[in-house]
């Protein structure tokens, strides 16, 4: 037995240091969202003030990440064992650079989708449970990515699995249930393998702290199927970060609930598995990951082509923005297959961008409804008489998103590029940027059909119907004027000023590809 | 199930069990019970005297809408957790005060609020289940 002996000393994690107060940053976000979300529900009748204990519970979250962002980066990993139960018996809360970007991001966009909300839910929608429900899942979403125990991941992608299903069938439409039908089912499948994965895994290797996981695999016997488990991983993640071929769920989900659930959605879920991915792939089971490295960037590009291919045939613009959701899963993705430290800094930057890229243009889509009364393509038209802020704050978040620069999109994409062509995985290049070419192509006829032509389809440009539209002036609602300019405001800043950003993503990309730093923090020790 | 047996011992069977359940609540930190067993029995308390009084009988009885107690009991054990923030220890450290009631040792502990905290969660979060099903039933 004196090979599988842990080659680290555990003594060391023995010792109690007092827990500074800025380490309870890790498990401040969910225990206000928590707080915030009972609050609510205990609160459900009086519909006036939901709105303020969510925009209120939400704020502090981002405050309280953003805090806890600085204190990752000045201080490094920070970890912190629930019940003080020592690593690996108890669960741990561990944050590195992109856990909290990525929770920094989330708290941002649900924010913002509760201040648009206060103007777009309806009272019974209220009542009905729409702010408990976001600040529910926004803890679930937040869990997921500062635990550092697999079995807890598991735990918070149910909260926010179920707090999800709440939010959809808000309305309780006919098509919303259908939604919601498809979706329930294919993500409970996804959850369960994950669940039985975990088992497997457990039953390998008796723990089931990542840290703790990422030190034992290495010591197991040769014939031990860990890369089996990836595989698993691989496909239960793949199916909740909506990777091709398992992502149909989301096209058939994504235009049924309110606007501004499926800007939560599309700015969030898919993230957690993508966050999930980056996190089990590379710090847990390395091995497994460049096993399937050619596997990991078929399955990228594949999704990064279909997904963009599917936005191009549509013409229902949520339906369109769903697609394009998918072709940024299939962008991060091809950096989990190369795997070097750029390709994965480009990964979590990518990520990033896409929350709240993503978020950012479902809002856009429910103002575009309201101002020109429709989703659909052929409908729309001549919008920019109606508002040319609008039109260009459009074209700014198109742009992001087609990775264009000068926005948030490009920078990621570059250190994709040259990523792939110095992993020696060319190919991947090229799908990133054909499906670059493409995306401009689609997000052309975005904006063309909404904004540049004279009026719906059928009518010539110029003609008389255009020239009455543009007399009313748009009024946009402050509700929506305040989140469209925090998420627009933010993806230019990233765009003109990466450095930031650029720097954060590095670190958390030096954890991820040597995970040695991760067990260090977590035990206290190197291994 | 509307017999005159079963309408009139119902309601003694109900106290009986919620009696029980909180005896399980409390005997779970050392041994077996605990928050969510004892939960659900007193779920099925309420279930069996919805049962046998209507559903609008247990309504009045538990005096609060059952999701309010869900979250009620989610608000107790979130801040269950905290204390040991003021003695610079991880969170959900468990923290324990004795006290003394006629000469009688009692432990009072934050696990046992968050159990407490647990029971009102599943309590709050199943009857509203039960009841809304039960509801239904008697349309």
């Amino acid at each position: 037995m004196a090979a599988n002996k842990p080659a680290f000393d555990w003594a060391a994690a023995w010792v109690m240091d007092p827990t500074p107060l800025a380490d309870w940053l890790l498990v401040a976000p969910t225990l206000l969202l928590m707080l915030g979300g009972a609050t609510a529900i205990m609160l459900r009748k009086k519909t006036d003030i939901q709105p303020w204990i969510g925009i209120g519970t939400i704020g502090l979250v981002v405050l309280s990440n953003i805090l806890l962002l600085a204190h990752v980066l000045n201080n490094g990993i920070v970890s912190m064992v629930m019940g003080s139960w020592l690593p690996p018996f108890g669960i741990a809360f561990t944050a590195d650079a992109m856990g909290v970007l990525f929770a920094l991001a989330a708290s941002i966009v649900a924010l913002c989708a509760a201040i648009y909300a206060a103007g777009s839910i309806e009272q019974s929608e209220r009542r009905y449970g729409f702010y408990p429900f976001l600040m529910l899942l926004l803890c679930g979403v937040t869990g997921a990515f500062l635990t550092g125990d697999i079995f807890n991941l598991y735990v918070w992608f149910e909260v926010l699995l179920i707090s999800s299903f709440g939010m959809i069938v808000l309305g309780n439409e006919k098509r919303q249930l259908d939604g919601a039908m498809k979706y329930a089912v294919l993500n409970l499948l996804a959850t369960t393998l994950f669940l039985v994965t975990t088992g497997l895994l457990y039953g390998m290797v008796g723990t089931l702290n990542m840290a703790d996981i990422a030190m034992r695999i290495p010591q197991l016997p040769e014939n031990a199927p860990v890369m089996g488990i990836a595989a698993l991983y691989f496909l239960a993640f793949g199916m909740k970060a909506a990777a091709f071929p398992v992502n149909f769920w989301l096209p058939a989900s994504y235009h049924t609930p309110r606007i501004v659930v499926s800007a939560v959605f599309a700015g969030l879920l898919t993230k957690v598995g993508v966050y999930a991915l980056l996190r089990v792939m590379l710090v847990v089971m390395p091995e497994g990951r460049e096993w399937l490295s050619t596997l990991i960037g078929l399955v990228a590009v594949a999704t990064m082509l279909t997904g963009v291919l599917g936005a191009l045939a549509q013409t229902d613009i949520r339906r369109m923005l769903g697609y394009i959701v998918i072709s940024g899963i299939g962008t991060v993705l091809a950096g989990l297959a190369v795997g070097s430290e750029v390709s994965v800094a480009g990964s979590i930057f990518y990520a990033a961008h896409s929350i709240l890229c993503m978020t950012a243009l479902y809002l856009l889509a429910g103002l575009i409804n309201l101002l020109g009364g429709s989703y659909s393509l052929r409908e729309l038209g001549g919008l920019y008489l109606r508002s040319p802020l609008v039109a260009a704050c459009t074209l700014v978040l198109l742009f992001a998103v087609a990775g264009l620069p000068p926005f948030s999109g490009f920078w990621p994409k570059v250190m994709l590029v040259e990523g792939a062509l110095a992993g020696g995985m060319g190919w991947v290049a090229a799908g990133i940027l054909v499906t670059g070419v493409l995306t401009a192509i689609t997000i052309g006829r975005f904006w063309i059909f909404i904004f540049w032509r004279g009026g719906p389809e059928g009518v010539t440009d110029g003609t008389q119907v255009v020239v009455q539209a543009t007399e009313e002036k748009a009024v946009i609602p402050v509700t929506v004027l305040i989140p469209l300019s925090i998420l627009t405001g933010l993806i230019i800043l990233i765009g003109i000023q990466p450095e930031g950003v650029m720097a954060i993503v590095q670190k958390g990309a030096a954890v991820l590809v040597d995970p040695a730093t991760y067990v260090q923090a977590v035990f206290g020790v190197k291994p | 199930m509307n017999t005159v047996i079963f309408r009139t011992i119902a309601p003694y069977l109900s106290a009986l069990m919620i009696l029980f359940s909180i005896f399980v609540l409390l005997r779970g930190h050392n041994e077996p019970g605990g928050g969510f067993i004892g939960g659900l029995i007193a779920v099925s308390a309420f279930a069996i005297y919805g049962i046998a009084c209507g559903v609008a009988a247990v309504r009045r009885a538990i005096t609060f809408h059952p999701l309010s107690i869900a979250a009620a009991g989610l608000v107790l054990s979130a801040l269950s957790v905290m204390p040991s923030i003021f003695l610079a220890q991880p969170a959900m450290t468990s923290q324990w005060l004795q006290i003394h009631v006629f000469g009688t040792p009692v432990d009072l502990s934050t696990p046992m609020f968050f159990d407490i905290g647990v029971y009102l969660v599943v309590v709050g979060a199943i009857t509203s289940i039960a009841l809304a099903l039960e509801e239904r039933e008697q349309k």
